[in-house]
């Protein structure tokens, strides 16, 4: 079976420093796939060449065989790659069901005039999508925040919410920047039981950047490790785990004579 | 039974009958003379700055960017329509919302000229810029032959009334608020809320950009048009930076990205320069205060984010009813007991 996402020596440059080099990866149907190093590594730079907020200096990126290069982000979130961010970025004056109403936006597909009129197409369309995003919102328990404005939701909730709305525009690869970020060990269990239901659920594949270390050895078919901006090693957890390379990268080297 | 206000039809009949009734008391108002000949006109002004800031809502408000050039708009369609009416002669009742009409479309071509450019600037820098376009159309306008130039244009014929005022103030309402409670205005909100998460949710942002900047734009334009009208001459004087403020005033003093609070806000601050002339010069003194005060005690606006809706009051008054009534069933039960 081809892979989903097929990304050949991709790369880009900030100035004169290789932000990221010869980055290379296939992701299959339904894998989740870890992406780790240290900080500073360009783990979000992946993503953010994935979506196209950056141009890549060089490389290729096919989605289901078709090529992504050079296309906005809106349109690379059409085609199926959504994401989420490091640091949540959610409408947060907005409800919850307009949030995922807003991720909605491309299933519809009714015009201005329509909206203006109110015409049949606009109250069906409208309707068929409060009715997809409960239930997104109840595939995670949250149909009853649906009124609720997004910023006033509890951490852990925005951190699925953020999950959600990437689901609303119907991925066929999900990226997640960090998710476990500021979550205690009951809420990153959760999380890890959360991801898997995502994938089984909605047939997605996952790539997810987690510095928990946790996270990425449970739940996570692969593993990259990414060191200035150069993979330096990729494999199951296991293979990861005892990588010397990998620990060099994380710990440093030990010196000479000690 | 409050199921029944939240159905559809029953609302938009509401709303329809709740226009058409507050018009049959301004004319009636008016017809039996408890506003007098000048208070009535002032009916105009306040009708044409409605539309003004509930455009201008439009992009300060819902997409949350800050342009200083909508007197530019106005001034656009202002001369449209008042050129397309001066050359032609059609029925009286079909000729202004012709040149409204007019005065719309140019407009908002105007502002998808300049939306484009403009558009990829943010804050201040947008402000400046846009500011910066107002002023090139005053100029050019103030240079053109076909405009009047200084002398302004003049003999435009006096069409505007307060029935037509009030239905473009209507139209605008209308298209507006069903506008921005649709799959493309919730487009629109998603930009002012965070570009980026918008983009990668799949909303085609700088299409949405431009499009909420040209509407605005083109609803500049219809009240230009009424405007100029209502005048029968315009001078492009009267367009330049501090009209392009003075609508901005109102938009935040209604509060960012409330219609409802647009209205309310450009309606006092239309009345109130007119209700101050008591106090001579210190005038503006007493209306700048007055700005300051409502900004140093409520800086999101008068109405804040605050939507009115009808239905919406309607239900809420009968549940406060019924929760009243029912309250008082319960406390003499208890009193029973």
């Amino acid at each position: 079976m081809p892979p989903v996402l097929d990304v050949a020596s991709l790369g880009i440059n900030f100035g004169g420093l290789h932000a990221l080099d010869d980055f290379s990866i296939q992701v299959g149907n339904r894998e989740i796939v870890g992406l780790i190093g240290p900080n500073g590594a360009g783990k979000t730079t992946v993503f953010n060449l994935l979506t196209n907020v950056y141009r890549p200096s060089r490389g290729s990126i096919k989605l289901t065989g078709k090529n992504t290069l050079g296309k906005s982000t809106h349109e690379v979130t059409r085609h199926g790659i959504a994401r989420t961010f490091q640091n949540i970025r959610l409408f947060r004056s907005l409800s919850v069901m307009d949030n995922v109403k807003i991720a909605l936006h491309n299933s519809m597909n009714y015009s201005l005039l329509a909206a203006c009129l109110r015409l049949p197409s606009y109250w069906k369309q409208e309707a068929e999508a409060s009715e997809t995003s409960l239930e997104l919102l109840s595939v995670f328990d949250m149909e009853s925040m649906a009124g609720y404005p997004a910023g006033s939701l509890p951490y852990g909730a925005q951190r699925r919410l953020e999950i959600i709305r990437a689901l609303a525009t119907n991925p066929k690869v999900l990226l997640l920047d960090e998710p476990a970020a500021g979550m205690n060990p009951s809420e990153t269990a959760e999380l890890m039981r959360t991801i898997r239901d995502v994938r089984d659920k909605f047939d997605v594949a996952i790539i997810l950047i987690e510095h928990d270390m946790s996270l990425v050895m449970g739940v996570c078919e692969r593993i990259l490790v990414l060191n200035y901006g150069l993979i330096i090693a990729q494999g199951a957890p296991d293979e990861i785990r005892n990588n010397p390379m990998v620990v060099e990268a994380y710990l440093g080297s030990q010196r000479e004579g000690d | 039974m409050p199921g029944l206000l939240k159905r559809t039809p029953v609302r938009y009949a509401l709303n329809a009958a709740a226009a058409l009734g507050l018009y049959i008391v301004i004319m009636s108002l008016i017809g039996g003379k408890v506003l007098n000949r000048y208070q009535a006109l002032m009916l105009i002004p306040i009708g044409y700055n409605i539309i003004l800031a509930v455009s201008l809502n439009l992009t300060a408000g819902f997409l949350g960017q800050l342009p200083l050039g909508h007197a530019g708009f106005m001034s656009v369609g202002g001369y449209a329509a008042a050129l397309f009416s001066m050359s032609v002669s059609l029925p009286p009742s079909f000729e202004l919302p012709a040149a409204l009409l007019i005065g719309f479309t140019v407009s908002a071509m105007f502002g998808v000229v300049i939306g484009l450019p403009a558009l990829r600037l943010k804050g201040d820098y947008l402000a400046i810029i846009t500011l910066g376009f107002g002023e090139i159309i005053r100029v050019i306008i103030l240079n053109l032959k076909f405009t009047g130039g200084a002398y302004g244009l003049k003999g435009i014929g006096r069409q505007t009334t307060v029935t037509w005022v009030y239905i473009f103030v209507l139209i605008t309402l209308y298209v507006i608020n069903t506008l921005i409670k649709s799959r493309h205005g919730r487009a629109i909100i998603s930009i002012r809320e965070d570009e980026i998460a918008a983009e990668a949710s799949g909303i085609p942002t700088t299409y949405y950009k431009v499009l909420a900047f040209s509407i605005s734009a083109g609803f500049a334009g219809v009240a230009g048009g009424l405007y100029a009208h209502y005048l029968s001459i315009l001078d492009p004087s009267t367009f330049g930076f501090m009209r392009s403020v003075e609508i901005l005033v109102i938009v935040v003093l209604g509060g960012l990205g409330s219609v409802f609070g647009s209205v309310i806000s450009a309606a006092v601050l239309t009345i109130l320069p007119e209700l101050l002339r008591g106090f001579a010069e210190y005038r503006m003194v007493i209306y700048s205060l007055l700005l300051v005060t409502v900004m140093i005690f409520k800086p999101s606006g008068l109405c804040g984010r605050y939507e009115f809706s009808l239905g919406d009051s309607i239900d809420g008054l009968c549940a406060s009813i019924r929760a009243r009534i029912l309250k008082k069933g319960g406390g003499g039960d208890a009193s029973g007991s």
